[in-house]
């Protein structure tokens, strides 16, 4: 890759129609919410919403119109709204999506857009789950570098292709839209999930640590990767395009390849 | 009441708070308390890079990274400040590579770097390399990195956990002069729990705040929704003054009509800028390094464009960037989320289509006033004992009138360490300063008003048309009829604030009651914003004023001062408006003398 590039011309002939098509027509949706509130009622209930949503609107703006013009108790996580905090991870039309990062418009919406909180987490509130135990089997994959050399005045060097190695597991935003789309995890919450399992294998595969055995130890517990079943939902619910289970495969198989 | 007792709280978990809780959590008993999970703080949106000299693919050194970093301020900057912030930046970046960050590398294997704008070779000759970066996810990085670290250090978080108002004290003293005054010291937080409703006290002896920004006065931000200045609107409820408030940045690159952030990195790598007739514009502005000048100046040539009538689309109201000259391979390898964002929400494809942008209002500059070492001031000198402030949330000053791209990840570094070493330093001679009586008084009070109303006014309502006026009023291009129009909108949007009505009545993540009391920050943080903006006849870095379109150095090289005052008068007098009395506060020169902008 050279540094240097040409100079760009100072005018160009811009082509006709340029920066994306004209205006993308208003259109109406039907919003399905599944509601729970323990103050209120132990039952949880479905709650419909008809709504007037615009070209580039999401399934999080609908669910903000709802909230702030109609309902105000609907209540749901979000931060960011570009798909970068992982707050907003929901079932959208019984997949695990990110609320901010689907759009309307990509989804049939001459059919109810159904919306529940993910799966095998207790909900707390509408669309809010418990995060705890995900994080807590984040916690125990010892996330964090671990070198036992002598600390360099410099920077530790690592090759381009070493940096590659691991660098679709670095995406991960903790939004446990994987681990709460596994099968294994709705019926055993004790396994750690494909979350957790990425996040390992970011570190198992940096040149730089030196504790990968300690983790592939740890993932070779009965709830570690073997629990896998490869059904590959992790990998279609990752909203950062993750190879998760490719990801898993890798660990199993260094778990697999390792002299004990 | 359930009061929790530690030597440090810090209150934040975006980078600031969380670099603070690693060097603060292994020398004292620390909580870092956030009202979010540390993982979603907006440290994770940042995108292009991190400068620091470290010389790795051309010559470069910590002097030229100071003297970018002042003019960049429009000399504004306090000089000390900058010229810490450029030598420790080295370090800086040096420690997140030893806990683990995943830079990108050069061939030889060392931390690769980038150019981005206003950071130049030999004080402006020409871009250097000097931002090192993850690919265009550099901020995700920091905060991944920083977090992993807190948890193999075992760093106390409470999520989840709106802080709300700052417990202090204030004591008669005498100035060495003679003069009486009030000597503030910090006892602690008022936090609200948002699973139970619950509010909690944190008795500490030190406190950092490092909770980030204000975005949320505009309309058109990059900023997350959670970034509603909760901890500048805490301090200056409570005395603190707030410091060149004026001073808001407006990234140029936002997606057009979205404002989502598409990184300085693309023109780092080469993208430039067009106008509706295909011309490279920025030659006009800044012929040196043009789309590589700094974001305030870009912002204003941007929205000039499109005032002149040069904007495209159907409504000629943006302007392109243009990577179609550069490599997908390039592209793919240098730039993967931020033209992913171009396809997910614009559906332009950016390795043939130029890609829609304008200004988005992306960082405050001003913040709570700090010193070197991010003690928090309660006037000009004075410091309050055991109260940090590091990040977008304080004003060291390192930004002065305007921020350069990727010093903002320097400087959550290196002050998030410095306030975490200092605030546990403190903790360790420092007592416990008694509580105040009834700590909750103030909080409880707060939380009724919002809960109890029976009025017709919704929360959302408001917070738009406030979004609105700011944008349309308080923008790139201001004058004393546009800010003067912010602030009869203010004054109406408080009143109509009283008679707000919470539609959720529950204990339980009850955010449409945070929402009400977020927009009670914004609402007071918009107001301080306008009024220092008023109040500077002068235009300099990202405060530019038509009526005084030149930067007057005799009257306004120096730092606003805002602070809340009841008493002050609602005559529309220049230092004084309806509860907020402005002073100001010399700029701290070391090296540089103001010279006139140019790029």
């Amino acid at each position: 890759m050279s540094a240097e590039l040409a100079e760009p011309a100072s005018k160009i002939e811009l082509p006709a129609g340029v920066g994306g098509g004209g205006e993308i027509p208003t259109f109406d949706v039907h919003l399905r919410v599944r509601r729970y509130n323990p103050e209120v009622s132990e039952e949880a209930t479905w709650d419909d919403f008809h709504l007037t949503m615009y070209g580039t609107d999401r399934v999080l703006d609908a669910l903000h119109k709802v909230k702030w013009e109609t309902d105000g108790t609907l209540s749901f996580r979000r931060s960011c709204a570009h798909g970068v905090c992982g707050s907003d991870a929901m079932r959208i039309n019984g997949r695990n999506r990110l609320a901010c990062k689907t759009l309307l418009k990509d989804l049939d919406t001459s059919k109810p857009i159904t919306v529940e909180p993910i799966k095998g987490l207790p909900v707390e509130k509408d669309l809010i789950v418990d995060m705890e135990p995900f994080f807590q089997s984040f916690r125990e994959v010892m996330p964090f570098l671990v070198n036992k050399g002598h600390e360099p005045t410099r920077e530790r060097l690592q090759s381009a292709e070493d940096r590659e190695r691991f660098d679709d597991t670095t995406k991960c935003i903790l939004c446990a839209a994987c681990t709460s789309s596994c099968p294994v995890f709705w019926t055993d919450g004790q396994y750690f999930g494909p979350a957790a399992i990425v996040n390992a294998h970011r570190f198992i595969f940096d040149s730089r640590d030196d504790a990968g055995d300690m983790r592939l130890e740890i993932l070779n517990d009965k709830e570690g990767v073997w629990r896998c079943r490869t059904t590959f939902n992790c990998s279609e619910a990752c909203p950062r395009g993750i190879q998760v289970t490719q990801a898993i495969a890798e660990v199993k198989q260094a778990i697999l390849s390792r002299k004990i | 009441m359930q009061v929790h007792k530690y030597d440090v709280v810090i209150v934040g978990a975006g980078g600031a708070g969380m670099r603070a809780a690693i060097e603060s959590g292994q020398r004292a008993r620390t909580a870092v308390l956030t009202k979010l999970y540390p993982t979603r703080s907006h440290t994770g949106a940042a995108q292009g890079g991190m400068c620091a000299a470290l010389a790795n693919v051309e010559e470069d050194n910590w002097e030229w990274h100071t003297f970018d970093t002042v003019k960049g301020g429009d000399y504004l900057v306090d000089q000390d400040a900058a010229e810490v912030m450029a030598k420790e930046a080295i370090d800086a970046v040096l420690d997140l590579e030893k806990m683990g960050l995943p830079f990108n590398r050069t061939p030889e294997g060392r931390i690769d770097q980038r150019r981005f704008g206003g950071h130049t070779r030999d004080h402006g000759k020409a871009p250097v390399r000097r931002a090192c970066y993850a690919a265009d996810r550099t901020g995700h990085m920091i905060l991944q990195t920083l977090y992993q670290n807190c948890v193999k250090h075992n760093v106390e978080f409470y999520n989840e956990y709106y802080v709300l108002d700052l417990l202090t004290v204030e004591e008669d003293a005498v100035r060495e002069d003679g003069t009486p005054y009030k000597q503030k010291r910090v006892a602690g937080v008022v936090s609200y729990d948002l699973a139970s409703g619950e509010l909690h006290v944190f008795q500490a002896k030190s406190v950092v705040f490092a909770s980030g920004g204000a975005g949320k006065v505009f309309k058109t931000t990059s900023n997350a929704h959670t970034l509603t200045g909760d901890g500048m609107g805490i301090a200056f409820r409570r005395g603190i003054p707030l410091e060149d408030m004026e001073f808001f940045q407006f990234h140029p690159t936002g997606l057009a009509g979205l404002g989502i952030l598409l990184s300085e990195a693309a023109r780092g790598e080469g993208a430039i800028l067009r106008n509706s007739e295909g011309e490279r514009f920025m030659e006009r502005y800044a012929p040196t390094i043009k789309d590589l000048a700094p974001r305030d100046i870009v912002a204003r040539s941007m929205a000039n464009e499109v005032r002149e009538g040069r904007g495209c689309g159907p409504n000629k109201d943006y302007v392109l960037l243009d990577l179609t000259h550069l490599e997908p391979a390039h592209i793919d390898a240098k730039l993967p989320d931020i033209t992913e964002f171009a396809r997910t929400y614009l559906g332009v494809e950016p390795y043939t289509e130029p890609v829609p942008v304008f200004p988005t209002a992306h960082y405050a500059m001003g913040g709570i006033p700090t010193n070197i070492t991010t003690e928090v001031l309660q006037d000009n000198d004075t410091v309050v004992p055991g109260l940090y402030a590091a990040g977008e949330v304080a004003c060291v000053s390192v930004h002065g009138s305007n921020r350069l791209g990727t010093n903002s990840l320097l400087d959550i570094n290196v002050f998030g360490k410095r306030a975490g070493i200092a605030a546990a330093e403190y903790a360790k001679t420092a007592d416990f300063v008694e509580l105040p009586e009834n700590p909750l008084a103030y909080t409880t009070e707060l939380l009724d008003i919002a809960r109890n109303g029976t009025g017709d006014e919704k929360v959302a309502v408001i917070r738009k048309e406030l979004q609105d006026t700011m944008d349309a009023n308080m923008q790139v291009f201001r004058t004393a009829e546009t800010l003067n129009q912010v602030l009869r909108d203010i004054a109406s949007f408080e009143e109509r604030y009283r008679r707000i009505n919470v539609q959720d009545k529950g204990k339980r993540f009850n955010l449409d009651l945070l929402e009400a009391v977020e927009l009670g920050f914004l609402l007071e943080l918009a107001k301080v914003m306008t009024v220092a903006a008023l109040y500077r006849e002068e235009s300099r870095g990202g405060h530019f004023r038509e009526d005084f379109p030149d930067r007057n150095d005799e009257k306004f090289m120096k730092h606003s001062m805002a602070y809340k005052d009841d008493h002050a008068p609602a005559d529309g007098s220049a230092e004084s408006i309806a509860g907020i009395r402005l002073a100001t506060k010399p700029v701290v020169f070391t090296r540089y003398e103001p010279m006139v902008r140019k790029y």
